[in-house]
């Protein structure tokens, strides 16, 4: 067996004095997807930010690591190097900096951590174009501020362009499939599906299963109150669309438990 | 955070401009009277008319108080003027025939700074006049401009070579009487660039003055006057620096642009004074009076200005549009870091019919910084169909700087159509996180994230003047954020 790709031992995290995740375990080998699913404020995006390095996030208890290494030590810019990408279920917009400057920074960024030359303008725009094609989106967002003016579909678009192009080894996608329409989902969907190799992994944090249709899980967990639950395969997670968290709740509490 | 260690350490860095250069000085002991005023024009070889124009500026201003120039929002302990040298001069031989005669020191001085003087090391397409405290030590491309008819000189020699010129444009602008310090200026400045673009002249080359101050207690009274004549075109640009010392040091300058009918002038500025420490102690006062006359019909100024350094800066670049047609820009970026301080802005003066203006400005403050932008827009009773757009957006990063907004608007003619907006934002954590999630450090994240706010002003200066402005940008925001 490989070498863990990430492993979360015991994590707890909280964000402004609140404890948010409560002992969470969690191994992703590499090749592996996985998808976490859970209730409204069970500490899926926290996860996601922690993973991340995203300030504000404390780390009160527990370890990460990341092909080998404490993952939490690191600076964010470090672990996007490393090969950490996070889609963001919310992308920013940034007037005055075009997606096109942008993404060769980032990609130049990660390139230059590799041990790899910078690409230069031209092959940039090469690469690039190829890559907004494969994902049906127009060149010409090159052009605009990032993500400025943006629908929902189209930032969610540009956060698949950013991963397709830097290649992430981890890809956390967070909610990365809600507001989508179906097209778009399936187009997002396969981006996603195009970067799965042998040595990469998707965590797919997820409301709804829709997404699982068209990048099917390994594994599912099911996140409830800062702790993974239940595991299972891509059954589980159409059992959950089905039926909802309730049975899962009682189950964990056991009958008897209040409400 | 380990981010946050890095930002600490580049906080230390110092500003590299800080340097002394050990060139033997002439300079005048301190203080101020007709005396000292009829020597630097004595030494400058003027005609009377000149002597005479500064003896009435010295007159006047002694009966003038600098607390009626202390409106700004701007604080400093009174400045004793008796106690600063109004001349200050490398020792070298009389007149420089050619840059082989200028002294090695002082070009050493100057590639430090990364401004070679000698011409084929140049940039290409730019010419440059370097002013060292006091005179102006080397001008390139003056023979290959002359063909052209373009006149590129100090100022000091202007006055003997053109006097007809100096003696009608000098004070047109920004009359001696203007202000405190314009006055100051009239009746002691040292040096300065003359340029004067002939009919129909597309000036082929940027044009470019350097200031740099060396000695210490010295005050840098420079004046610059840019005459463009009927159907010509020049872009002119400059540059200061001056070493790190704990006194602070002043730099009172005078700019006076004309456009003649059909003229465009394009002024650009990257100030870079000394700020003073991270504790605020030292660093220039910058108080600069700039104007410019749009006296021909649909002429064109516009000022450029990225204003990095100085303790504190007090400067308006206007535009009078007196033409009918004229138009006058202002595109500012001012960012005050640590203990500095500025109040910057712009006067458009409409005067003739159908003339436009336009002005964006970008303010920023950090750490304990304060920044006022200070516009005035004025709609005289005969400028029918009059159009201004203004737009003032400040970015606040850290919680113990200041932006203030001082917009004033005086209109007397009904056709006018004015646009204000004004935005305060600060730097976002969000924004940060997102770019440095893709790899990006934080340092660069700041500068893109900066870069980025004041990319309408930026895409105004000259190509390598916008990359030089950026990174100066990024030095003086490092440590800002952590």
């Amino acid at each position: 067996m490989t070498a863990p790709l990430l492993e979360i031992r015991d994590l707890h995290a909280s964000v402004g004095g609140k404890e948010i995740l409560r002992g969470l375990d969690l191994t992703i080998q590499p090749g592996e997807v996985h998808a976490l699913m859970g209730p409204n404020g069970s500490g899926k995006s926290t996860l996601a930010n922690v993973l991340a390095g995203r300030e504000g996030y404390d780390v009160t208890r527990g370890e990460v690591r990341y092909d080998g290494e404490d993952l939490l030590g690191m600076a964010p810019e470090l672990r996007a190097r490393r090969g950490i990408f996070l889609a963001f279920q919310y992308p920013v917009e940034i007037r005055g900096i075009t997606n096109g400057f942008f993404l060769r920074a980032a990609l130049n960024a990660v390139r230059t951590a590799r041990g790899e030359d910078e690409i230069d303008a031209f092959d940039f725009l090469e690469l690039v174009k190829d890559k907004m094609k494969s994902i049906e989106m127009d060149p010409k967002f090159l052009d605009r501020s990032v993500n400025e003016g943006f629908s929902g579909g189209e930032k969610k678009r540009n956060e698949i362009l950013q991963m397709a192009l830097l290649e992430p080894r981890l890809a956390v996608l967070d909610e990365t499939d809600s507001g989508l329409d179906i097209d778009a989902l399936r187009i997002v969907a396969n981006g996603v599906n195009g970067l799965r190799s042998e040595q990469r992994a998707v965590l797919a944090i997820t409301h709804y299963a829709r997404l699982l249709e068209y990048l099917v899980p390994d594994y599912t967990h099911v996140l409830l109150d800062g702790r993974i639950v239940k595991s299972g395969d891509k059954a589980l997670a159409l059992e959950l669309e089905e039926r909802g968290y309730g049975w899962i709740e009682q189950e964990v509490q056991g009958p008897g438990a209040p409400a | 955070m380990s981010s946050k260690q890095d930002i600490d350490e580049l906080a230390q860095r110092e500003y590299k401009w800080g340097f002394v250069s050990p060139i033997e000085g002439d300079t005048l002991p301190p203080g101020l009277d007709e005396g000292v005023i009829r020597t630097i024009s004595a030494k400058k070889s003027e005609p009377d008319w000149l002597l005479d124009w500064r003896l009435r500026a010295y007159r006047r201003w002694i009966t003038m108080r600098e607390e009626d120039a202390r409106w700004a929002n701007v604080k400093f302990p009174p400045i004793d003027y008796q106690a600063i040298s109004y001349y200050s001069a490398p020792k070298a031989k009389p007149k420089l025939e050619s840059l082989d005669e200028v002294d090695p020191e002082l070009l050493a001085t100057f590639d430090k700074l990364g401004i070679p003087l000698t011409e084929q090391k140049m940039l290409s397409g730019v010419a440059v006049d370097a002013v060292f405290d006091s005179v102006s030590v080397a001008t390139t491309y003056k023979a290959k401009l002359a063909e052209l008819g373009i006149i590129f000189c100090p100022f000091s020699e202007a006055g003997q070579e053109h006097p007809d010129l100096v003696r009608e444009y000098l004070g047109s602008v920004v009359p001696y009487s203007d202000n405190f310090y314009a006055t100051l200026n009239s009746a002691v400045f040292t040096d300065g660039s003359f340029v004067y673009i002939p009919p129909g002249v597309r000036c082929p080359m940027e044009l470019s003055t350097y200031f740099r101050i060396n000695e210490a207690n010295t005050g840098q009274f420079e004046r610059t006057l840019i005459v463009a004549a009927p159907g010509s075109y020049v872009s002119y640009l400059e540059g200061c620096t001056a070493p790190m010392r704990d006194e602070n040091q002043l730099h009172a300058a005078v700019v006076e642009l004309v456009a003649l009918d059909d003229a465009q002038i394009k002024y650009s500025t990257v100030q870079n004074w000394y700020p003073g420490d991270k504790n605020g102690k030292g660093g220039i006062y910058n108080f600069v009076t700039k104007r410019g006359r749009c006296k021909g019909t649909n002429s064109k100024i516009s000022w450029t200005q990225v204003e990095t350094g100085s303790a504190i800066t007090w400067k308006y670049p206007s535009c009078i549009l007196q033409g009918d047609g004229s138009v006058g820009e202002f595109y500012s970026v001012a960012v005050t870091n640590n203990y500095q301080q500025a109040d910057t802005g712009t006067k458009m003066i409409h005067l003739g019919r159908d003339t436009k203006s336009t002005i964006i400005s970008k303010g920023i403050a950090a750490g304990h910084g304060q920044q006022s932008y200070r516009g005035l827009v004025e709609i005289h009773q005969k400028a029918a169909n009059a159009r201004n757009y203004s737009q003032c957006d400040s970015l606040l990063i850290g919680d113990e700087c200041g932006a203030h907004t001082f917009p004033y608007i005086d209109v007397r003619n009904t056709s006018a159509t004015l646009e204000h907006e004004a935005t305060t934002s600060k730097l976002s954590e969000d924004q940060l996180f997102y770019l440095q999630q893709r790899g990006i450090d934080m340092e660069n994240a700041v500068s893109m994230l900066v870069s980025g706010f004041c990319k309408q002003v930026f895409r105004e200066l000259p190509m390598e003047f916008a990359v030089e402005a950026s990174k100066l940008l990024a030095v003086t925001l490092e440590g800002s954020v952590g």
